[in-house]
């Protein structure tokens, strides 16, 4: 599979573009012996800290360490500030659409997005029916991953609205970079990421049910078996608030509570990493045993605030996903700042028949799938394997939408031997309650095999500190 | 704090104490045993069991009762919740679910105690290689709580922490006392009389006590003086009295809602401890005694999970 990619650093004459020439020169000028002793000593920190992630499927939840590579992910200040407008652009108009379809439903009127669409989509909340939220703001954390396209634009690849995770990766990875090679942030100024907590903690406090009270917020974990259970700890711990599990919390009289050893303590806002479907055994699952039995009532008399609010998933669905770019035109009647990636609906007769056809071309991937799971990146599939997938996609065409297979930009990476491009693409977050406001840097995961385009941690991708420089 | 997380670290220091108490009662045993008189050796071979009340279980899994099968069964079997093993594998299980509230050198103790554990096998925990094991328990735990006294901030968890540790080693010693007490001296009649010297020795250096005796009475050793730097004398830190000074300091400090139950009964049992006289217990029974107080600690245990840790 060679094709022209855009590489971060270099341009497409070999020459190292402005914006990395301090670390460039920093990387010409450092013995490699002291890098790769640095990136042992990183190594050993990552693991004594236990910033560490739980595999699906591995025995017992083994912990595991996502790997960290030293080489930064570089974007220059006005690139970033562009980004930064189309992130929210296209972040207020998926809240626009969350308020909207559990409200008036005019998208669905004016036909912009077919109905059954979305009321017909799994995520969509019929409990969510006609409740006013604060700030009428849905997700108030969102993640949106970016992939840069050999063409050097920026493409959004999805949305995650619902609890996307990964932003403790990008503070450690900082914070790491700062310890390993403080000379490097003498050298430039790197915009700082670790007000992260603290703007987190105020969109959360503003999210409020009591305007007149400071709002009492607590992070909320399905448990440590969780992968992305250090994250859920780190952010309580980062913002100075608890981290409770279901069985600490109790709705009593319309209000939730959380058992403390001086007794009954008010919540008044949760940040919840737990699915909806497992938040309250009474509206939604019954045998779960993560949730808050009656917390859906509570929710519902305005008593508690959730973030993300319940039923966010329609928006971020992969179904969903083609019609954002004229949500943005219709509820704010601007033209996206942010391109989609072109995308084949497979229910669709005609583009399934176009899927079918390119199959070995294209990226599929299930409507309702996550974390790089059941999806088939057809260029790096043997035949055997194209026509395994093709069978499940012909059982039930609905279920998938397909892409082409998009040059991911690299970055270069330590590896085996050396340093070597990888693929990468970047996860900013968005945080949205009385205001809209987001940390100069993201996430860049890194594809750690050569050629490699999954990026995701449970499939052996890594991570890069993110620097937006002057 | 959240009570889940109270009960956590709270339970988390008890098992590392009992582990530690293990090891204490498993040590002497191997003395007793390999030093000491040989028409005692059932009886000592027996005493940890009754001390832990694991004799049935035991049964189930061995049929003679020998130092082996002892340890084997106390030490390092998995499946056995009072084994050291079981001990260290729980206290570190309530370290994980909480190490976001503890100090990361709590945790990482707690963990590379049981990482190494972990890896020890069975056929090393013999004769030098037990005494080896059990010291090593001891610094263990010696070293966790030196951690938490040294780490962690002054609040709930250190209040709950410290509460975990000195109730179960209240009852630790309590049952020592009560098991050898009644081996060395079945009769009353007896407190004055000739002693087993090693067997005496091996008791008060089970609960690291010797030298203080030396120290406290600059005497020799008299059942009734044991007694009373076991259970009255607070400058003996593994004391019973010693132990309620440090319960009632910890509860001083938390504050419950519906505790008034907890904190009496805490401070009665410190009023007992400290105005009592060795010699009226004595005439009622040392073993009455002891006995008293233990179902007391138990039910100190149960109120504290009540009031304070969500569970009924």
């Amino acid at each position: 599979m060679q094709r022209k990619h855009y590489d971060e650093m270099h341009a497409a004459d070999g020459a190292v573009r402005p914006h990395y020439r301090a670390l460039a020169d920093w990387l010409a000028a450092t013995p490699a012996e002291r890098v790769a002793e640095k990136r042992r000593e990183a190594d050993l920190l990552f693991h004594r800290v236990g910033i560490t992630f739980a595999v699906y499927g591995d025995e017992q939840g083994a912990e595991r360490l996502i790997p960290f590579d030293t080489i930064p992910r570089i974007i220059p200040l006005s690139e970033w500030q562009l980004l930064v407008r189309g992130l929210k652009q296209r972040v207020a108009a998926l809240n626009r659409f969350l308020h909207d379809i559990y409200h008036g439903q005019e998208i669905l009127k004016a036909g912009v997005i077919p109905a059954e669409q979305v009321l017909g989509n799994s995520a969509y909340q019929v409990a969510m029916l006609g409740l006013d939220l604060p700030h009428q703001v849905y997700s108030h954390i969102a993640g949106i991953d970016l992939i840069r396209h050999e063409d050097g634009n920026w493409y959004v690849l999805e949305d995650n609205l619902r609890t996307p995770s990964g932003v403790s990766y990008m503070l450690e990875d900082r914070k790491m970079m700062m310890r390993l090679f403080p000379e490097l942030f003498e050298q430039q100024h790197v915009y700082p990421v670790e007000h992260y907590p603290a703007l987190l903690l105020e969109t959360l406090r503003s999210i409020g049910p009591h305007a007149m009270s400071e709002a009492s917020v607590v992070v909320m974990t399905p448990g440590q078996y969780n992968s992305a259970y250090f994250e859920h700890a780190f952010l309580a711990q980062q913002m100075g608030v608890e981290l409770v599990e279901g069985a600490d919390l109790f709705v009593k009289d319309g209000y939730v509570y959380m058992r403390a050893t001086g007794g009954r303590q008010r919540v008044d806002v949760i940040y919840r990493r737990v699915d909806d479907a497992f938040l309250d055994p009474l509206a939604f699952r019954e045998d779960s045993l993560l949730g808050v039995p009656g917390l859906l009532s509570a929710y519902r008399a305005g008593n508690v605030s959730l973030a993300n609010a319940i039923g966010t998933g329609v928006a971020d669905d992969k179904s969903t996903y083609p019609y954002v770019p004229d949500m943005i035109r219709f509820y704010l009647g601007e033209e996206p700042l942010l391109a989609n990636v072109p995308t084949w609906q497979c229910k669709r007769p005609e583009d399934f028949a176009y899927v079918s056809e390119h199959l070995a071309e294209l990226v599929v991937k299930e409507v309702q799938g996550s974390g790089g799971y059941g999806m088939l990146i057809g260029p790096a599939c043997t035949a055997a394997q194209v026509e395994a997938f093709r069978a499940r996609l012909n059982a039930n065409p609905t279920n998938y939408i397909a892409q082409p297979t998009l040059s991911l930009s690299t970055c270069p990476t330590f590896v085996e031997r050396g340093i070597a491009p990888r693929h990468v693409d970047l996860r900013p977050f968005v945080l949205s309650g009385r205001e809209v406001t987001l940390v100069p840097g993201g996430l860049t995961r890194v594809a750690l095999g050569e050629g490699s385009l999954v990026v995701n941690s449970s499939q052996g991708g890594g991570t890069k500190d993110t620097w937006v420089v002057d | 704090m959240l009570s889940r997380v109270a009960d956590r670290i709270f339970w988390m220091s008890r098992q590392m104490e009992r582990a530690e108490n293990m090891a204490r009662i498993l040590g002497v045993t191997a003395n007793l045993v390999l030093f000491g008189a040989s028409d005692r050796r059932e009886e000592n071979l027996r005493a940890p069991l009754t001390i832990t009340g694991t004799s049935e279980g035991f049964a189930e899994r061995h049929q003679s009762l020998t130092l082996e099968t002892l340890i084997a069964f106390l030490a390092l079997d998995e499946a056995n919740p009072s084994s050291i093993y079981s001990c260290l594998r729980d206290a570190r299980d309530n370290a994980h679910a909480v190490r976001w509230q503890i100090t990361s050198e709590m945790w990482e103790t707690l963990n590379a105690t049981w990482l190494e554990v972990r890896g020890i096998r069975r056929e090393r925990v013999i004769g030098a290689g037990a005494t080896q094991f059990f010291d090593w328990v001891k610094e263990r735990s010696h070293l966790f709580r030196g951690v938490t006294y040294g780490t962690i901030v002054r609040g709930e968890a250190f209040d709950f922490s410290r509460l975990g540790t000195f109730l179960e080693r209240a009852d630790n010693t309590a049952r020592i006392l009560d098991v050898k007490y009644h081996i060395l001296l079945p009769a009353v009649e007896d407190v004055g009389g000739a002693l087993d010297y090693y067997q005496w020795t091996a008791l008060l250096r089970s609960v690291s006590a010797f030298e203080t005796y030396r120290a406290l009475y600059r005497d020799q050793i008299f059942p009734i003086k044991v007694a009373e730097l076991l259970v009255l004398e607070r400058r003996m830190p593994r004391s019973l009295a010693a132990c309620f000074v440090e319960i009632n300091h910890s509860l001083e400090r938390i504050e419950g809602q519906h505790d008034h139950s907890v904190k009496r009964l805490a401070g009665e049992l410190l009023a007992r401890l400290t105005h009592s006289d060795i010699e009226e217990i004595f005439q009622a029974g040392l073993h009455e005694f002891l006995t008293g107080c233990l179902a007391d600690f138990t039910e100190l245990g149960n109120r504290i999970q009540r009031a304070y840790l969500g569970t009924v």
